[in-house]
């Protein structure tokens, strides 16, 4: 932790402090000390030269799995594939086992997430105990003890009269929830998009439309209640739609893109490829224009992951069958930089979806590059090229839709607090 | 013509093997009238029917079909109760085809099971007997029979056909044949069982009954499963269902003279077929099923044809595989 390391030469974005330049970045006992000029010595120096040089990725959707189903993925596997995608603090989903839903186990995720020593990992506590969608958590508990937001993500609070309460009762203390959107009365027995695609595959589908009304019905209840309101992995044209006409209107109404509905469709499953199975599913070609535009027009802020690692075991009987979701983690960086490829977005808007604007939703303290901050950084290629493999995933989960697949977008080094914990492929301690 | 390794499905198919699949099916409906039904075409193959869900006729043409040409035919039922977790299906999967059976038949409630399995599979030539909502290759192949039977060509001919097209893979399997094979379907159905979409096959959708009757050359029933009615609140009452959707003698006569009437089976009669149509002279039904036997009987021949000659050719001369086939059809008949 003490010493000093330069970051030499790099292209710096922080966008929280406008910063968009080469300089040197000096870190000192684990916090940025200077950009530019620095009076002193380093005793560990990265060239950064031809690289992009940013805050460690925040990544506020993921799925740990520990505690309760660790073959899938663990604190130290995922802390693992976080800072080998550049990610440097996440917010982990209270769909565990025992959820998410008392102190003991807020606690209990902190302090093993301490112990593993890579990454910060910020609970979501839950909104109902064990996710039932009936009786309120201890949200000001769950607060104090370290939760960040509250979600029963994985499943949609249903009940129109629970949500109510709980958006009211988290906005009188501040708190923001977060909402899965999906009307299960829609979506049952459903496994990918209801469109042309399912039709032809013959599988049940999800219509775009059970996520839409349960989206309208949360934001009038935001409004009626003046409450914090995200949307976690929008991925419809009428979602984008209603978030942004919420948010015109001034309300407190927030939402996020995972990678992958910004980047594929719903083709992705012909064939019956299970590994393009999640929840909410891939949709059309207009949907994903939609996510795009939001992104552009700043809708949406925040990219997540909604990292979802599965054993091969769940995935491995075929499309209905298999379970819902994605690894994210590892692609999360180049997948996005495609926006940037296309022109839209500018390299400072991606970083701050992934960096600033996350950090400023959840009130964390990270995501900048300020002078005294701690030293959390991401340091990438951007035109670096690399093939998917899912056999060298860091993530237990080898469920990507992008196995094979060509990346362009390469992270180098990632450091926390000062310490080099992902460099040249490998991921260090 | 492209060697037919696998039956998946109609969309798997060019028009070419669909009509030589046909034509042999039609080659075939002779041995099953024959006082001794028996063929040496498959001797020595290993055949082995894999039901995860009820069936009679489906299960029994492929028996039959199988012991008409002297293979080996074991028969499986697998609850699907008991084996819902896929995983089951894989390791059923791998344990059958680990005894080496030259084919392997499934029916299975999950859509696209054969595409899921042939993935671990790579030794076993898989036909497809019905996999969830998704397709029916081999109903659809018994159809055109029945079709080719009735009229000589397909082609140019309307096919109405009417019922829960949302869960049904026979519809599917048609809509994909009618294509190919230059015939017009006419879907009927409520938007409650109609998928999403379903116009982007190329068919003509009624939500009236009597309405698509006028020109139709077949009207082709589906079985509707009334528990799925009442459940789902796709119709209020099996009543209802019978007076808007059911073929009974007057709709049939609005069909013209000359339109005939077909059904998968099971029936359900009263409900989408009375009883006086179902049995009616204009009923090609139990035709359907005779031509169901000779049908797989096709299907099982070109593809253990199909697997000695591409070893034997290296796969490279498609021309010869199906003379071949058909030398090895003329050796039976």
């Amino acid at each position: 932790m003490s010493g000093t390391l330069l970051i030499k030469n790099g292209h710096i974005i922080d966008p929280a402090n406008a910063v968009d330049g080469v300089a040197n970045l000096w870190i000192k006992d684990g916090k940025i000390v200077a950009i530019g000029a620095y009076d002193g010595e380093a005793e560990r120096e990265i060239d950064a030269d031809g690289k992009i040089v940013c805050p460690g990725l925040i990544d506020m959707h993921v799925h740990l799995r520990e505690p309760g189903q660790e073959w899938k993925e663990d604190i130290e596997s995922g802390s693992r594939a976080a800072v080998a995608g550049g990610v440097t603090s996440i917010c982990c989903m209270p769909n565990t086992g025992p959820h998410i839903d008392h102190a003991g186990i807020a606690l209990q995720i902190i302090a093993r997430a301490k112990q593993v020593n890579l990454c910060n990992v910020h609970p979501i506590g839950a909104v109902t105990k064990n996710l039932e969608g009936k009786e309120l958590t201890e949200m000001r508990e769950l607060s104090r003890c370290g939760c960040v937001a509250f979600s029963d993500d994985g499943l949609p609070i249903w009940h129109a009269g629970v949500m109510r309460k709980a958006l009211e009762y988290a906005s009188s203390f501040g708190f923001m929830v977060i909402q899965h959107a999906e009307e299960k009365q829609l979506t049952a027995g459903g496994a990918i998009n209801e469109g042309w695609i399912s039709t032809q595959l013959g599988v049940s589908g999800m219509p775009a439309e059970g996520e839409d009304s349960m989206i309208a019905r949360d934001i009038m209840l935001a409004r009626k209640a003046d409450a914090r309101y995200h949307v976690a992995h929008i991925s419809t044209q009428g979602g984008v739609a209603m978030v942004r006409q919420a948010r015109a209107e001034g309300l407190k109404v927030s939402t996020e893109a995972a990678p992958h509905h910004f980047a594929l469709t719903e083709e992705e499953v012909l064939g019956y490829n299970v590994d393009a199975k999640m929840s909410p599913p891939l949709r059309t070609e207009a949907d994903r224009l939609a996510v795009i535009e939001g992104l552009r027009d700043g809708t949406i802020e925040v990219i997540a992951t909604d990292h979802a690692p599965h054993h091969e075991d769940d995935k491995r009987c075929g499309l209905s069958c298999a379970a819902f979701g994605i690894v994210g983690l590892e692609t999360m960086l180049p997948v996005s930089l495609d926006l940037v490829r296309a022109g839209v977005l500018t390299m400072s808007e991606l970083i701050a979806k992934m960096t600033s604007n996350p950090a400023r939703l959840l009130g964390l303290d990270a995501g900048t590059l300020s002078v005294g901050a701690e030293a959390d950084v991401t340091i990438f290629d951007a035109d670096a090229t690399w093939m998917v493999d899912r056999e060298k995933m860091v993530s237990k989960g080898k469920n990507t839709p992008w196995h094979g697949k060509t990346m362009t977008g390469l992270v180098t080094h990632t450091v926390k607090a000062g310490r080099i914990v992902f460099a040249e492929g490998d991921v260090c301690g | 013509m492209r060697p037919i390794k696998h039956l998946f499905g109609i969309a798997d198919l060019d028009r070419e093997q669909i009509e030589y699949l046909v034509n042999l099916g039609d080659s075939f409906i002779d041995i099953n009238r024959r006082p001794l039904k028996k063929a040496p075409t498959l001797r020595g193959k290993t055949i082995i029917n894999l039901f995860f869900e009820n069936s009679t006729r489906t299960r029994t043409s492929f028996e039959l079909a199988g012991k008409r040409l002297s293979a080996d035919v074991i028969n499986i039922s697998a609850s699907t109760s008991a084996t819902k977790k896929g995983e089951t299906l894989l390791d059923t999967g791998q344990t059958l085809a680990a005894m080496q059976p030259h084919v392997l038949v499934i029916r299975h409630s999950l859509a696209g099971t054969c595409e899921f399995l042939a993935d671990y599979l790579p030794n076993t030539a898989l036909v497809n007997a019905g996999d969830g909502a998704h397709e029916h290759p081999t109903q659809i192949l018994t159809d055109l029979l029945t079709m080719k039977q009735a009229w000589g060509t397909p082609a140019g001919k309307v096919i109405t056909i009417v019922g829960d097209i949302a869960h049904s893979r026979v519809a599917r399997s048609h809509l994909l044949a009618a294509k190919k094979l230059g015939y017009t379907m006419r879907v009927v159905a409520p938007k409650t069982l109609l998928p999403s979409q379903i116009e982007r096959y190329g068919c003509e959708v009624f939500h009236d009954f009597d309405a698509a009757l006028p020109g139709s050359d077949a009207v082709y029933m589906l079985r509707v499963q009334t528990e799925r009615l009442t459940d789902n609140c796709a119709f209020p009452s099996v009543r209802e269902y019978h007076e808007a959707y059911g073929l009974n003698g007057k709709r049939l006569r609005a069909a013209g003279p000359d339109c005939i009437v077909m059904h998968p089976g099971p029936m359900n009669r009263g409900v989408e077929i009375a009883t006086d149509v179902a049995d009616s002279a204009r009923s090609h039904i139990l035709d359907q099923v005779e031509h169901g036997v000779a049908i797989r009987m096709a299907v099982l021949a070109a593809l253990c044809g199909g697997q000695e000659e591409e070893k034997k050719m290296g796969g490279s001369s498609r021309k010869q595989l199906s003379e071949e086939a058909m030398q090895a059809q003329g050796r039976l008949i």
